[in-house]
């Protein structure tokens, strides 16, 4: 075991991903900076900088991973990939299906996500339920170096396309461009166990559609993912002073997935809390509500934290639209335990 | 060469040097910690935006890009309401929702995005208002060369010509995207391609206010004319703190000891690694990363300053330059002590 932070640990995880197989590049606007030490190790053809034209190189990602090779296509922030959504929505999506399954697209789309550092409601979007509910698409969010580093190799391994999203609190070097801009009288809410931690000295891919539990508990299930799953960790710390104990599930994947983990969890707990730093309606929170409602015939409680608004760009009205600890405990007392 | 009066001319200085002002004001909030996330500044492109903005009448409108300031100062939004927003105050500009990358006055119609290449359809669509409702205004779009590689700016121009609307398309060319120098990654040449749409374009030096006032000039009563037409001007203009506050090609230049501390090891450990591409392929690539960084110095010199500029060559004019400064200054400084105090009552922002 080492230990890494989280964007050293994509990064180790390219290394060794890039180093097995010539087959993989990266294309992207400024890689030439922001992946210098992958340009410095492979040279310029598997690290390709573009211009702002995020339609054409996505879409050409997808050509290129039929074509058998291995793109990992980055987009700089996903807010972004609303100007390339054609290539993901109407061909990476749909290709296997149409050729009846004979024609794959080994697609990495790569991009930072999430907010709490004040830069705005087009640059902290999460969108994860919006891009998993396209059919032929896999979207996972890390949410530590361990995952951040085994689960990219689960994306980079898989014959379809999967998006892989890094959480900008997590990743240090997005966090300094956007955040603090090299400044030392801002600070954000880092979850530090996020941010740093125990490595596998060999990365291996996680089995896709793979959900954890973190922590084992028997009166609540928090459901959550990326950045929030540590906001959860820190409420069910509080709530075990309550008498509440509470079992945390990290999804890892939006997409597929784990259905069988949540049933089993709620199935035992009768109540559940998804905190999902992406958009209430329509979402990953609402299709867990779905799939607890359709599976368990027992009667359960149900309650969701999620970001319900365009995400302000003040810091205080930020903080309270995005999932915290207080919006999750209060759910969780609303809920009667006998 | 067309005749500017005095008159013009001071209005030109005094519409830059508050724009310069409040976007240096801007800086220390920022360098002080009250402002979180990105700070693009316009600070470089003042005689662009100067030398257009003076041109227009009411009505018209702006779509900015993510250096949204300048435009908002020039035009009159009201300088307590923009500051508060950029702090990100529940009394802004917009309530602080949107910061300064997501500026919004409806009563002016100026609008800005981050999302780059936004500003092209969005003054298509108040050109087509325009033009349906069958008055003389139009639409003026900001945008950087970077964005001149994105597909809906593309479709803007063709769109803008093929439906004949009064789009000012303009142009800020500094060469440079965040890291990127905008000449690696473009093919062709830019005027071509806009004059490929049939668009009228030309070139400009974005750095001689009275250069761009010239231009505009010429170029807008024609839009304003029954006969609707695009035209596109390119602008070069430098930015002195590079793409934002923080810029990461700029801090190796501003503390390179700090910053080549911190990227050396990782680099020379990967270009050393045994496994990775052909060792030529490497040191070149390393190489080309390295000249970047040595080119990007390029852009902390002053001497493309479009204030500077317009100082010397307007050395009779010096004493009202000083005047105007002066009351700018006292004016935003007033007010910004006003601002800091409201949030320094309120405890927090
Ligand atoms: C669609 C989209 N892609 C990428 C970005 C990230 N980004 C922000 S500004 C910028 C560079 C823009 O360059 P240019 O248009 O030349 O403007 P400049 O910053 O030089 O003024 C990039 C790539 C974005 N905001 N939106
Ligand atoms: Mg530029």
């Amino acid at each position: 075991m080492r230990t890494m932070e989280f964007a050293e640990a994509i990064e180790s995880a390219l290394k060794q991903a890039m180093s097995e197989n010539p087959d993989i590049f990266l294309l992207g606007e400024d890689l030439h900076t922001l992946r210098v030490n992958l340009l410095a190790q492979f040279g310029k053809e598997r690290v390709q900088s573009t211009p702002i034209s995020e339609s054409a190189f996505l879409g050409a990602g997808v050509s290129a991973a039929m074509a058998g090779l291995r793109p990992i296509v980055e987009i700089m922030l996903v807010d972004f990939i609303g100007v390339a959504a054609d290539a993901l929505l109407n061909h990476a999506a749909k290709v296997h299906a149409f050729s009846g399954g004979k024609w794959s697209v080994p697609l990495v789309v790569r991009a930072s996500c999430g907010g709490g550092y004040g830069d705005g409601g087009q640059h902290e979007q999460s969108l994860w339920g919006w891009l998993a509910h396209i059919p032929g698409i896999n979207v996972v969010v890390p949410s530590n170096p361990a995952d951040a580093g085994n689960l990219l190799l689960s994306a980079i391994e898989a014959d379809h396309p999967v998006i892989y999203l890094e959480h900008k609190l997590l990743a240090d070097y997005w966090l300094d461009y956007m955040g603090t801009g090299g400044r030392e009288n801002v600070t954000f809410d880092i979850p530090e166990a996020g941010a740093k931690g125990e490595v596998p000295n060999k990365w291996q891919p996680l089995p896709i559609g793979e959900a954890k539990i973190l922590r084992e508990g028997s009166d609540l299930t928090m459901i959550s993912l990326g950045v929030s799953v540590h906001r959860c960790i820190e409420a069910a710390a509080i709530l075990t002073n309550e008498d509440i104990s509470t079992e945390i599930i990290d999804l890892r994947w939006v997409s597929p997935l784990d259905t069988s983990c949540i049933i089993n969890s709620v199935s035992k707990t009768h109540r559940v809390i998804v905190v999902d730093e992406d958009y209430l309606r329509f979402g990953l929170s609402g299709e867990i509500a779905a799939i607890v409602a359709e599976e368990i015939n027992s009667k359960f409680q149900f309650g969701r934290v999620c970001t319900d608004f365009t995400i302000p760009f003040n810091r205080n009205l930020e903080d309270n639209i995005l999932p915290n600890v207080n919006r999750i405990l209060d759910v969780a007392r609303a809920f009667t335990y006998e | 060469m067309i005749f500017m009066k005095e008159r013009t001319l001071l209005k030109l200085y005094e519409l830059m040097y508050r724009s310069r002002f409040m976007e240096e004001t801007i800086t220390r909030l920022w360098n002080d910690g009250h402002i979180y996330g990105e700070m693009h500044l316009g600070i470089g492109e003042e005689a662009i935006i100067a030398g257009v903005l003076s041109h227009l009448i009411p009505g018209d409108a702006i779509a900015t890009d993510h250096r949204g300031t300048p435009p908002f100062v020039m035009r009159g939004v009201d300088l307590e309401a923009l500051l508060l927003e950029i702090l990100g105050h529940p009394k802004g500009l917009c309530l602080g929702m949107g910061g300064h990358m997501h500026l919004f006055s409806q009563e002016l119609l100026l609008t800005s995005s981050g999302i780059v290449g936004s500003s092209g359809p969005s003054a298509v669509g108040f050109a087509l208002a325009a033009k349906y409702r069958k008055t003389n205004n139009i639409a003026v779009a900001f945008f950087g060369e970077g964005s001149m590689n994105q597909g809906m700016l593309l479709e803007s121009l063709n769109l803008a010509a093929a439906m004949s609307l009064p789009v000012l398309f303009v142009c800020k060319d500094n060469n440079w995207a965040i890291t990127t120098q905008s000449s690696e990654v473009t093919g062709g040449v830019l005027l071509d391609r806009v004059r490929g749409f049939g668009i009228e374009a030309r070139e400009i030096d974005g750095s001689d206010v009275t250069t761009v006032w010239q231009a505009v000039e010429t170029a807008i009563p024609r839009m304003r004319k029954s006969t609707k037409s695009p035209y596109f001007i390119q602008a070069n203009c430098t930015h002195n703190e590079g793409h934002f506050l923080g810029d990461p090609l700029l801090r190796f230049h501003r503390a390179p000891r700090k910053e080549f501390g911190a990227v050396t090891g990782p680099l020379m450990k990967s270009v050393l690694q045994y496994k990775g591409g052909r060792i030529d392929k490497r040191i070149r690539s390393v190489t080309k990363v390295l000249s970047l960084i040595a080119k990007s110095r390029m852009q902390l010199s002053d001497s493309k300053d479009p204030l500077l500029r317009f100082e010397k060559d307007n050395r009779d004019l010096e004493d009202q330059f000083t005047q105007i400064k002066s009351s700018i200054q006292s004016e935003t400084n007033l007010l910004v002590e006003r601002i800091m105090g409201i949030i320094q009552e309120e405890g927090v922002l």
